[in-house]
């Protein structure tokens, strides 16, 4: 068996008395897209940002590629270690001062230490992966919130990340922005990138995830394949939660 | 009573000159005050607990103690330890040490006004703190720390005035040598009261258009 390019062990999270993450493990396996589902305050965003450590755990340890993270000595290596995942917020949380190419190129400047131009350079590939070559030097004002989400993708992709994680990437979105997002996660999935996916488009799920993970009440209730989870759901909760999705 | 216009007309041109020090001692102490109260203000924010504690402490010392008390320190009590300026250097640096303590607090204030998915995402393509603040932090609280600033630019402006009990012929000490000689304060203070009031409306005016000029996003 091929091994897991993420390793969590009972990860568990409280804000002050509040548990919102209750021990979850799992592991993610080298390209392959997980995506995981669940009503709000199921503790799913909560689980991914404990992921790359923008939030600390309370419990447990996320392995990545067997190191642990968020036990680095010093700033520097935890930053150099967070920026092994590649992270996708629901707003976007692009710098509104800077162009799409230096959104993407100030991390490859400021982090993995190249020159300027190098780094422009490779940010307007990235752009061009996303399909926005003609929008490199607009601010993200400029930009539709699809076109934005898009360069905040390349901005993460530029790191070379090991893992993406998409925190529900689509919701901020107009519905008739959401498609060409979830496009761009689509090919990034066949591409062979290891994802953990967040998110309320159960299409997206069902055509692209290996494995769909149904949390509640901040602990993993079922997961299986798209098919099982979506078509013969086990647990009373899950069936609860799509059949009220389906009424939406 | 009688105005005594001829002594009017003879000092517009000699106040000038003490003018010309007052803007030079400004523009030298707001340059200098801001690069410093940049940083401290920076340092206010840092991850390091003593070095917030030790900006704090400073902060907290400039804002309780009379700007003419430290004008004294620096003039008076640095050269006892070795440090020796002439007093148009000791002004500037006094006016410089206060000014940095309010600019700190106004960056600090900008700074930490921006929202916290930029530091987000920031860190999550793996940038440090030190990085985050430089980069991203401070380029995006300039605009709204332009009004703050000019508030400080003003005080320090006509906090100068005060430099004249440490002998920089500065404005008020170039009308004050006027009265000595010929003893007319109300016509010598009421031109220095209408010099500064030039001064300052000139200043606010350019940072209404600086302000309008900084980009908004």
């Amino acid at each position: 068996m091929v091994a897991a390019v993420i390793q969590v062990q009972d990860l568990s999270k409280s804000f002050g008395d509040n548990p919102v993450l209750r021990g979850v493990s799992l592991d993610v396996a080298l390209a392959e897209t997980v995506v995981i589902i669940g009503a709000s305050g199921s503790g799913k965003t909560t689980f991914l940002r404990c992921l790359n450590r923008l939030e600390e755990p309370t419990g447990g340890s996320v392995r990545l590629d067997g190191s642990p993270v968020g036990e680095a000595s010093s700033e520097r290596l935890s930053a150099a270690q967070r920026s092994q995942f590649g992270f996708v917020f629901q707003r976007f949380n692009l710098f509104p001062h800077l162009t799409a190419r230096d959104n993407v190129a100030i991390g490859l400047e400021k982090v993995r230490g190249m020159s300027r131009a190098e780094a422009r350079a490779l940010a307007e590939e990235e752009l061009s992966r996303v399909h926005l070559q003609d929008h490199i030097d607009k601010r993200p004002a400029q930009l539709s919130g699809g076109q934005q989400q898009r360069v905040a993708i390349a901005r993460a992709l530029a790191m070379k990340p090991r893992v993406m994680l998409f925190d529900e990437p689509t919701s901020a979105l107009d519905p008739e922005l959401v498609q060409e997002v979830l496009d761009v996660m689509k090919d990034l999935a066949e591409a062979g990138m290891t994802m953990v996916v967040v998110t309320h488009e159960m299409s997206f799920a069902r055509d692209v995830a290996d494995r769909v993970i149904y949390m509640e009440d901040g602990v993993i209730a079922e997961q299986g394949p798209p098919d099982q989870l979506f078509g013969a759901p086990k647990s009373a909760g899950a069936q609860r939660f799509l059949r009220h999705l389906s009424h939406d | 009573m009688t105005i005594d216009w001829g002594i009017i007309g003879e000092s517009i041109p000699l106040l000038a000159e003490g003018l010309v020090v007052t803007l030079q001692v400004s523009a030298l102490s707001a340059v200098l005050g801001l690069a410093l109260g940049v940083v401290f203000g920076l340092g206010s924010l840092s991850r390091s607990r003593p070095l917030r504690w030790l900006v704090m402490a400073y902060v907290d010392f400039i804002r309780g103690t009379p700007l003419l008390i430290q004008i004294f320190l620096v003039f008076f009590a640095l050269p006892m330890i070795g440090i020796r300026f002439d007093e148009f250097w000791a002004g500037v640096f006094a006016l410089s040490l206060n000014a940095s303590a309010f600019v700190a607090e106004v960056v600090r204030g900008g700074v930490g006004s921006i929202e916290k998915g930029q530091t987000e995402a920031a860190k999550a393509i793996g940038m440090r703190h030190s990085q985050i603040l430089v980069y991203i932090l401070l380029p995006q609280a300039y605009r709204q720390m332009v009004p703050p600033l000019t508030n400080e630019l003003i005080s320090l402006v006509k906090n100068s005035s005060l430099l004249s009990v440490i002998s920089v012929y500065e404005l008020t000490r170039a009308g004050q040598a006027i009265i000595s000689v010929h003893f007319v304060p109300f016509e010598i203070y009421t031109l220095l009261a209408v010099y500064y009031y030039v001064l300052i409306k000139a200043l606010s005016w350019l940072s209404v258009q600086l302000e309008r000029r900084l980009p908004t996003w």
